[in-house]
């Protein structure tokens, strides 16, 4: 199999940072770390295995219907998943609210259907799928670790800067409230693009 | 009418889709690059959503929800399908879009020339679903409100793809950063735009 297929989505072809795709869900999931992580596991298999089974059948739909088609079989993962997150882990499922849902529409996962499960056998699609998923996942984990560390000075829910620290207590530091308010996701989602076109400069948009 | 003119209000400003929740930002970033074509999207975004929330509305209300079906027959109060509206909503959304698109094309061949091909893109528009997703969940009580909403927060978004492709012809003048330019730019922009549009929080309405 050729490697490209999941070294690619990493860096090169990060579908938030280069393909700008699934930007909507990424950025109202990162206020804390728990449900970056539950949202990029989500997105990850949902792409994965719609991918997979819509290149199955990918000589059998109907060109004219077939974004109905793909909506169909992806809303039926979303709402395993949803399904599964209400058991399981309520809070989180509760937290994400209607992001759970929006991952239908999540632009990732119709993009890689278009682009590649069309027209790929069944394994490289999934492989893609999850690819793309995780490079997804990767750039919202970070975010998220951002935003939780200096906007709340937790990890995980777990108090990472020294209570003795805050000006409460007679220390010097402060919360960055900015950062967990949704614009301060956007700014960063936009420094991370700084940095990484700074980096690899065939990126760079003449 | 007072309450519609203020969810109407609330819904282009306090909760605008771009800026307070982030929905449809693919489209909004991908086709913001002119006011022309990103008014023919924002158009064609309002129209879609007032059609689909009220009918997303009223199968909620009388088939999704929870003890819905007792209106036909009073056995059915315990059934609960609402773990179906994801599936249901989007296909209604697919196939309004694919009707609006077929209607226009044959009836208003103008419009369909500057509109059409943005209508398959507005199916997997994040704003679409999420509106009908957020109707469900904050419960709007009637018919009237559902569509309010939908064209309210249509014009927001409407307002919010017009304002970013106005700054960004202008800023195709300006000297960016090298690897800024272009995508990195545009989400800073529309973050600085959001902490603006967060001076609308503050109103109740």
């Amino acid at each position: 199999m050729n490697k490209d297929i999941y070294r690619k989505p990493l860096f090169k072809a990060n579908p938030i940072t280069v393909l700008v795709l699934g930007v909507c869900s990424s950025l109202a999931v990162t206020v804390q770390l728990k449900g970056a992580i539950v949202m990029a596991l989500s997105v990850t298999l949902v792409t994965g295995f719609s991918s997979m089974i819509i290149s199955m059948l990918r000589n059998t739909i109907p060109n004219r219907i077939r974004i109905i088609v793909q909506l169909v079989i992806v809303a039926m993962f979303v709402i395993l998943i949803d399904q599964f997150l209400k058991a399981y882990a309520y809070d989180v499922s509760k937290q994400l609210s209607v992001y759970i849902g929006l991952i239908i529409t999540n632009c990732i996962i119709m993009g890689r259907i278009e682009a590649f499960a069309l027209g790929n056998k069944p394994v490289p699609s999934l492989v893609d799928g999850l690819a793309n998923g995780f490079g997804y996942g990767m750039v919202l984990v970070l975010l998220a670790f951002i935003r939780e560390l200096f906007g709340s000075g937790t990890l995980f829910g777990y108090q990472i800067i020294p209570q003795s620290w805050y000006v409460a207590n007679g220390g010097f530091y402060e919360n960055n409230g900015l950062m967990i308010l949704p614009p301060m996701a956007l700014i960063l989602v936009g420094c991370i693009i700084w940095i990484q076109r700074s980096a690899q400069k065939d990126l760079q948009e003449q | 009418m007072q309450d519609y003119i203020s969810l109407f209000v609330k819904s282009i400003f306090v909760d605008n889709m771009v800026f307070a929740f982030f929905l449809g930002m693919c489209s909004y970033l991908a086709v913001s690059k002119n006011v022309k074509t990103a008014a023919g999207l924002g158009v064609a975004v309002i129209f879609v959503l007032g059609v689909t929330l009220p009918i997303n509305y009223l199968l909620d209300k009388y088939i999704l929800s929870a003890g819905a079906l007792s209106w036909l027959n009073p056995e059915y109060a315990s059934v609960d399908l609402s773990f179906l509206s994801f599936i249901v909503f989007i296909a209604v959304v697919a196939s309004i879009t694919q009707i609006v698109e077929m209607v226009v094309e044959k009836f208003s061949p103008g419009l369909y020339s500057s509109l059409g091909i943005f209508l398959p893109l507005i199916a997997v528009n994040c704003a679409i679903l999420g509106g009908s997703l957020f109707m469900q969940k904050r419960g709007y009580e009637t018919l009237g409100e559902a569509t309010v909403y939908g064209l309210g927060s249509g014009f927001g978004w409407f307002l919010a793809i017009i304002l970013i492709a106005a700054i960004r012809e202008k800023l195709s003048y300006s000297n960016v950063p090298k690897p800024l330019k272009g995508l990195g730019i545009s989400f800073i922009i529309t973050g600085l735009m959001g902490i603006a549009f967060m001076s609308f929080m503050g109103i109740k309405l």
